[in-house]
């Protein structure tokens, strides 16, 4: 029998009985995935859509209840877009731009993330994690029926693993019983508490801070603006800080502090919480409560996120506080790098020591978010008097001048980290924009009548902008020069050649560059 | 980094009363407090990162110096 751990919201991938069942010796396989969340779905998607063969077990049919992630990036908008899933989340998300930062009963300041012109995406969207889960789900089902050779097994849970030199022989519980699969590579997307990692023995180690935060999502028909509120020590919560923002379906986050001496049962209680909710909107406004649920902030990481031919991807491998959205965001990331390279192995476009420039790669991208995550919190979570200090006169200089503005931490906007000094890296030129220098993630705007974005990603391709190269083998895409591309791509320079990498980010750049030199940075980028 | 070597304040006797003068009369949080707003102030004012890195070690390598 499988352990239910968690109600679902919506059931997907009901249990069905698989052929690898009813045979003696164990079927091998070339990808297994463990986990049904949004980084084993994304996973399962890109890869299925690259033609790798792939089997997802889950121990559950469907997605959890909670709305959990609720903010998603620019950047895991653009990697949806790129495996087909974007439109629906963007067309349900809730966009906002204005924050307002209150302290004690009034407000400080409030500030208008313009967004800058020339994207397809905004900045970041909230939506509640099932149903980003579950577009992700509805778009596998398309590409299955077009032939992307995913499968998801339901009420399929690991029950052990074990890791040989190329391959893993893995247990698996079904409610008809448990059977054995063999795979060459493991993905393991099984989340913070990740069952694989414990099974086998490797540690999980970083930061727990002191303190707990109470997630009330309330819904309420309120005429309440669509901005992101944040108070430092309000009425309604004394010395502490709370949150709140709107989601889809008139649902709203609210995000209490609480401090590290609590009682988790009592907290999560409605004699507890109402009051609480009630002080902070307002007598007489009308909620009900949807999901309320107690954690700990905490910022976690493996030391390596490959070991042999086991994968660790998402909250298995890295965790983070949750403040500035880089736990999924960051997961989706993890996607956008692994699926690529293990594709190219599959189809034998690359080495097999590509896949080492995964643990690279990532290990830096964890830790810049784990970084930011910890500079959050230590923000909110003063650790010691003198940080109190600092973090109060931060607060009390905010009312009389600007300029201690950008010192208010109350969560960062998630950025794709940059792969700089990636060993995947080709040749750049420090003459042309910081933005878009090798390492970084492709620059949105608009060309050739629609979004660039759109038009790059999943294969090696080349940007001609404002001049001609042919290569073969290799697609190009000219770009001409107009002011928004000359500020993104050229800087002074007059024309430039720049190399994608499938997750688009980019691989080399030159002002002049001959096929040759092209092909030379792509056997770099493949990971020579 | 000469701007950490070279005196640059005009009046320096002036300058020092004026900030025993802002503490005056304040109980010993309070000046602490004055300080890290201070501190927080001038920081903007430097601007300059590696300024303000050099600042953090000439400060607290002057603390930790025998006397």
């Amino acid at each position: 029998m499988v352990d239910v751990r968690y109600e679902t919201a919506f059931t997907l991938y009901p249990y069905q009985r698989s052929e690898d069942q009813d045979v003696d010796a164990p079927v091998r396989h070339p990808v297994v995935i463990v986990g049904g969340g949004p980084v084993g779905m994304a996973m399962a998607l890109d890869l299925g859509q690259k033609g790798v063969p792939c089997v997802v077990l889950d121990d559950h049919d469907g997605v959890g209840v909670g709305s959990r992630a609720i903010c998603f990036a620019k950047r895991t908008l653009e990697i949806c877009d790129r495996l087909g899933a974007g439109d629906p989340m963007v067309d349900l998300g809730v966009v906002w731009n204005v924050g307002k930062v209150f302290r004690e009963d009034r407000q400080i300041y409030d500030f208008n993330l313009l967004p800058e012109e020339g994207h397809k995406r905004p900045a970041f969207i909230n939506l509640q994690q099932p149903y980003f889960e579950k577009f992700l789900v509805e778009r596998i089902r398309v590409a299955q029926a077009e032939g992307a050779p995913i499968e998801i097994r339901g009420k399929n849970a690991v029950l052990s693993v074990e890791s040989h030199a190329d391959h893993v022989l893995l247990e698996v519980g079904s409610p008809d019983g448990p059977y054995k699969i063999e795979s060459n590579y493991l993905i393991a997307c099984d989340g913070a508490r990740s069952p694989v990692r414990g099974m086998l023995g490797h540690d999980f180690t970083g930061r727990i801070f002191e303190d707990n935060f109470l997630i009330c999502d309330v819904k309420m028909e309120a005429e309440f603006p669509t901005e992101r509120w944040f108070w430092f020590d309000p009425p309604f919560n004394p010395g502490q800080s709370v949150l709140l923002h709107k989601q889809p379906d008139d649902i709203w986050r609210i995000d209490f502090q609480l401090g590290w001496d609590i009682d988790r049962e009592a907290v999560v209680q409605p004699e507890y919480y109402m009051p609480k909710v009630q002080a902070m909107l307002g007598e007489g406004v009308e909620f009900e409560p949807e999901w309320v649920s107690v954690y700990t902030f905490q910022c976690m990481s493996m030391d390596q996120y490959r070991y042999g031919p086991v994968f660790f991807a998402g909250d298995s491998a890295h965790q983070v506080s949750p403040f500035g959205a880089r736990g999924c965001n960051g997961g989706m990331q993890d996607v956008d790098n692994l699926a690529w390279k293990l594709a190219a192995v599959y189809h034998g476009e690359a080495d097999a020591r590509l896949l080492d420039t995964y643990n690279e790669e990532r290990k830096h991208g964890a830790d810049e978010n784990i970084l930011n995550s910890s500079r959050t919190t230590d923000f909110m979570t003063p650790k010691t008097a003198i940080a109190k200090l600092f973090r109060e006169s931060v607060l009390d200089l905010v009312e009389h001048t600007n300029a201690m503005r950008p010192l208010v931490n109350s969560g960062r906007l998630s950025l794709p980290c940059v792969y700089d000094g990636s060993s995947l890296n080709g040749p750049d030129d420090n003459r042309m924009p910081v933005r878009t220098r090798v390492g970084s993630t492709l620059v949105d705007a608009p060309v050739n009548g629609g979004w660039l974005m759109d038009q790059v990603g999943n294969y090696f391709i080349v940007l001609a902008v404002n001049c001609e190269i042919q290569i073969e083998g290799l697609q190009v895409l000219r770009l001409d020069a107009d002011p928004m591309v000359t500020e993104r791509y050229l800087g002074d320079l007059l024309q430039a050649v720049y190399l994608i990498r499938p997750d688009q980010i980019i691989a080399a750049r030159w002002e002049i560059a001959s096929a040759a030199d092209v092909i030379s940075a792509l056997q770099v980028a493949k990971g020579g | 980094m000469d701007v950490l070597y070279t005196p640059r304040i005009d009046d320096p006797d002036g300058f020092y009363a004026e900030l025993l003068d802002a503490h005056e009369g304040l109980k010993e949080a309070e000046s602490h407090a004055l300080n890290a707003r201070l501190v927080l102030v001038l920081s903007n004012v430097v601007g300059d990162r590696n300024v303000l890195r050099a600042s953090l070690a000439l400060a607290k390598k002057a603390g930790s110096s025998g006397r």
